[in-house]
Formats: C-alpha cells, structure tokens, sequence
C-alpha cells in the first residue's frame, strides 16, 4: 500500500488524499447547487423575468426593477419598519440576558439555578408559530388572560390594543422577542463569567468589596469583551429580519407597522409571482446586509476579538 | 443527619438563604414565571368550554373542563397523519444534514489537505451571502422540488454554522490518533468511522438535536414551497388553523368537516399549539444540556 512515508511525487498528495476529496465531493456538490447556483440567480433582479425564458434568455434591463421597487408605496415602509423592529429589539433586548446571566451565576442553590434555567431557555426551543399563537390568544381583546384579567381587576376600562394598534404591536411584538430569547442570550455570558479568574473576586473581598461593587468591578469588565463582539455582531444582523416572526403575529389591522423585508419579498415574489422585483429587493437587502456583517467582523477583530465566524 | 466535611463546611460560612439570596431568586422567579405561564394559559384554554373561554373567564385553569378539542384533533386521521409525516420530515432530514456535515467537516480538518482553504472559504462565503428568498425559490423549482417533502429537506440540508461546530471538534481530537491508525494500514474513510465518530458522540448528538428542532420548528420553507395539504407539515398546519380560523370557516380548514369544530375553535387552536408543542416538551429536558455545550462551543469558532 502506498503511504504517506513514500517520498511524495507531483501527485502524491492526490494519491494519499483522494478519500478525503471524496468526502468532499457531496457536500461541495450540494453547496454548489444550492448555495451558489441561487447567487448566480440574482441575475434576474436585472431582468425582465419571464418564466418560459428562464434567467438565461430573459431580457436585461439594468436597473429598472431597482427604480421600479423604490417607487412602490410599501417598500419604504418594509426597509424602515425592519430597521425600526431590529433596533428597538437591540435596545431593549440586549441588555436582558446581561442582567439576567450575572443573576443567575449569583444563585448559590445548584437546583434552583439548574431549575430556573431549564425554563428559561424553553421559549427558544419552540417554533415562532407555536409562540405566535400562544401570544395572539394571550393578548387577544377581551378573552385575552392579560387583558380580562387587567379588565377584571380594573386596572383598565378598556382592552390594551396589544396586536391591533400599530404602535403597541411594535412593542408587542418586540418584548415577545425579549422575553424569547432572554434565557438563551445568557449562555455565553454565563460561560464568559465561569472563565473569570476566582482569584478577582476573592481579592474584591478582602479589599472590602460589597456583591453589587463585586458584580460593577469584576463581574461585568470580565464579559465586557463578550459583550461588546456580541453587541457588535448583533448591529451587524440589522437587514435581516426572519420571516416567520413577523408573519405569525402581523395582521391587517397594523399592516403598516408589522410589514417587513422578508413578508414583503414573499408577498411580492411567491404570492404575486414577480419574480425579478422581489429578487432585486432581496439583493439590495443581501448586499446591504453583506457589508454590515463584514463590517461588523472586521470591528470585532480589530478590537482583538476572534470574530464569530 | 449525614456530616459535612470540614473543608466543605469552611467554604460556606453562612446559610444558602440569606435575605440577598431569597430576593435574587425571587426575582428570577418572576423571570422564570414569564416562561410557565404562557403554557397554562393556553393548556387551561385548551381544557375550557367556549362559553367560559368568550366570558374572559379563563386564566391558569380550565374552567367548566372539557376535552372536546382534543377529541376533534385525535379523531381527525389527517391530524395525526400529520405529525407522524413530520416526524419522517424530521428523520430524513437530519440524517441526511449529519452525514452531509460530517463528510464537509472531517477533511477540512487536516491540514495536509491541498485546497483547504478554498473549501472553507466556499462553505464560510455561505453565511455572509446568500441569492435571497425568491432566487432560492426558483431553485427548488427548476429542480422539479416544489410541492413535494424534498423541497423541505434538500435545500437546507447543511447548515455551515453547524458545520463548523462540528470542524472544531474534530480538531480538537489528537493528531496522535490518525498516526497511530495510519501505521495500522486504516485509510481515511476508517479512521473517520472508527476512530474519530465513536470519540465525538456528544458532538454528534449535539448537531443531530440542533438539526431535528431546527426542521421540526421550521415554517417558512413550507410555507413558501408546499400547496398540497397531505405534504404540509405541523408548523404549517397549526398556521392554517390559527390564522385560518380567525377570517374563514373554520370547519373548511379542519378538513373532515365537524359540526362541532366551529363551537369550539378557541380550544382547538389551543389544544393544536399544545399537541405540537408537545413532542418537543417531551425530549427537551433530557436534550437541554447538550445546546448549551453545542453554542458554547460554536461562539469559540472553528
């Protein structure tokens, strides 16, 4: 059998190697076909796609679709109420699972932590329809738990409009968000923090350090770089918005306010089957986001961090 | 009373519950609280009789109990059809993501591998850009993929996060081991299958949970590429009958049509959201800890 002990020839490599590129060939086959072929499919977004063409033989327009999608009433709408949904979720968001990680390593009781954080990271394991629709009866009007109870109590005289008032969804839907990522979010920095040297804290101590001085001067500068890649990988996500979040909890009533990149470009190209519209708004979305993630890695880097990916 | 050691005891000078200790889990407790209620909510929903559900009247249990939705959604063989071709849905696809994931992950662990680097550039380029929803679409389509149960597995079959987690723990195994099977004549083929799979069984179960909830949860490929109602999964389903519900007939979107189905929507949307939350209730207190290890180790990077 030839080994890599036999002094290597042009092609040796090729010769000891070709069970690995063997490996390789399924799922480098599939990254082409499913990964780059649809990148080479944005070429549509400069076409006037025609079905029975395909995106070889349809005819090039250049920037039209581009001038065309600006022009439409919603499209604004869809890029600002992305960016708006992102922006107060990172507001509000992401300083939860801060707060909530450095109170969790405090519990001295292992069961009750372990207990605690079984269920706090449940709402990240269900699908957003499931959440969705727990919500949308939650805060529903009248029969709505919150509501009826809120009603009952007479802390209010009339419903909150939870989902049917624009501005209320938007703070709906983001304190769902919250709320079903808070557990989650702590894990990395409830790992930042085991890797804190012990030492710190003991000499805190003995210098007199009450918890709170404890948390302020050792705790919080010991993440302080997690937190700062996370926050900035997190600004780096800006463009992107999933689809299945705002499209459980949206509805007609607050059109305005929950319709967003993602609803905009199925509703566009899958419902309404405009094809080369819909993928130029995706590409102005992909390259936008593209650059945004890059960036946001090349600042973590700087700082010294390993950028996530 | 069972004595404590003493070097034990030294480390704990006082009570776990002091006043600071109670108020902090206090605290998380309301946290915690947020995360239960929901479910009893929409359990006692599920258990409540219409007329008590329309008063307002139910909070965290059933009122005026009864299990009629349940019936209707357990009497309705399309149902459970359902839930058992997911659970196929989900099989398939994440055996078929592991191999995948195993084969693109192992090789580009080696550093002697010529055109190393361009594969794992061609697998990082993945997560920065992407064709975009509609090119995707037309992808499946050109494939002949739409509206069938493959539309749902093989486009989003390797996930390079996942990927990458799985590089990471490949290269933390010692070199040493493929020497040593190298000088025992084993090609690279065997050394993946016997020696390097049966030291990451954690990873790998890891990657396989990662997988199985992703797909189990997901919606939006579905609801994007399949008409045919035999074909839909539980996600999409449970969409149909809460949105559906809302705005058309509710015995339309029940499928055999029942008379009672329109008296008793409210509890049946409810009892769906807990018959499909259910199976994922079931394996996540035993699967819980694998996550945890999985994304700490993702966010140290391949």
């Amino acid at each position: 059998m030839t080994t890599a002990t036999k002094p290597r020839r042009k092609t040796g490599w090729l010769k000891r190697d070709w069970r690995l590129y063997l490996m390789l060939l399924i799922p480098v086959v599939w990254y082409l076909l499913f990964c780059y072929k649809p990148m080479a499919g944005v070429v549509i977004a400069f076409q006037k796609y025609s079905m029975v063409k395909g995106m070889w033989g349809s005819k090039f327009v250049g920037w039209k679709n581009f001038e065309f999608v600006m022009k439409q009433r919603d499209f604004l709408p869809a890029l600002q109420n992305t960016l708006y949904l992102n922006l107060l979720g990172l507001i509000v968001g992401f300083p939860v699972p801060v707060v909530l990680a450095i109170m969790l390593n405090e519990i001295r009781s292992r069961g009750v932590k372990r207990v605690s954080q079984t269920l706090l990271y449940l709402p990240h394991f269900l699908s957003w329809i499931i959440i969705g629709g727990m919500m949308l009866k939650i805060f529903a009007p009248t029969t709505g738990v919150v509501n009826a109870t809120l009603l009952r109590w007479g802390w209010i005289d009339q419903n909150i409009p939870f989902l049917t008032d624009g501005v209320a969804w938007q703070w709906t839907y983001t304190l769902i968000g919250v709320w079903q990522n808070m557990g989650w979010g702590t894990i990395l920095y409830l790992s930042a923090i085991t890797g804190i040297n012990m030492e710190l804290f003991e000499a805190a101590k003995i210098d007199g350090a009450n918890k709170l001085q404890q948390i302020w001067h050792v705790t919080l500068p010991g993440i302080r770089s997690t937190i700062v890649v996370l926050l900035i990988l997190n600004i780096g996500q800006m463009m992107n918005i999933s689809f299945d979040r705002p499209y459980i909890l949206g509805n007609t009533l607050v059109q305005d306010y929950c319709d967003v990149l993602s609803t905009y470009v199925y509703r566009t190209g899958i419902t309404n089957a405009k094809f080369d519209r819909a993928t130029a708004i995706g590409l102005f979305q992909s390259v936008v986001g593209f650059i945004m993630i890059t960036a946001a890695n090349f600042v973590t880097k700087r700082l010294g961090e390993d950028g996530i990916w | 009373m069972t004595t404590v050691p003493a070097s034990v005891q030294m480390h704990k000078p006082k009570s776990k519950w002091t006043p600071g200790q109670i108020i902090l889990v206090a605290i998380i407790f309301v946290f915690v609280l947020t995360c239960v209620l929901p479910f009893l909510n929409v359990i006692a929903i599920s258990f409540s009789s219409k007329s008590a559900i329309l008063r307002g009247d139910v909070s965290f249990w059933p009122v005026e109990f009864e299990t009629k939705a349940y019936d209707i959604i357990f009497s309705d063989k399309t149902m459970i059809d359902c839930l058992f071709y997911t659970i196929k849905l989900t099989i398939i696809y994440t055996a078929l993501a592991m191999v995948l994931t195993i084969l693109m992950a192992y090789p580009l662990t080696k550093k002697r591998l010529k055109g190393r680097k361009f594969f794992n550039l061609l697998a990082l380029f993945t997560m920065y850009f992407s064709g975009g929803t509609i090119p995707i679409y037309l992808n499946v389509r050109d494939f002949g993929m739409l509206d069938t149960m493959w539309s749902l597995i093989i486009p989003g079959l390797l996930s390079t996060y996942n990927m990458i987690i799985m590089k990471s723990f490949f290269s933390s195994l010692p070199n040493e081991l493929e020497e040593a099977a190298t000088i025992d004549g084993a090609n690279d083929f065997q050394i993946l299958l016997q020696v390097y799979l049966p030291l990451s069984l954690a990873s790998i179960a890891t990657l396989t949970l990662f997988y199985a909830v992703g797909k189990w949860n997901s919606f939006a490929d579905a609801k994007y590429y399949i008409q045919t109602k035999a074909l839909q999964p539980l996600q999409l389903r449970l969409y149909n009958i809460i949105k559906g519900s809302t705005a058309v007939d509710v015995t339309a979107i029940e499928g055999n049509a029942n008379s009672n189905a329109q008296n008793v929507s409210e509890s049946i949307e409810s009892a769906t959201i807990i018959f499909a939350t259910l199976p994922i209730l079931v394996v996540y207190p035993f699967v819980q800890r694998y996550f945890v290890s999985g994304v700490t180790i993702g966010a140290v990077k391949g």
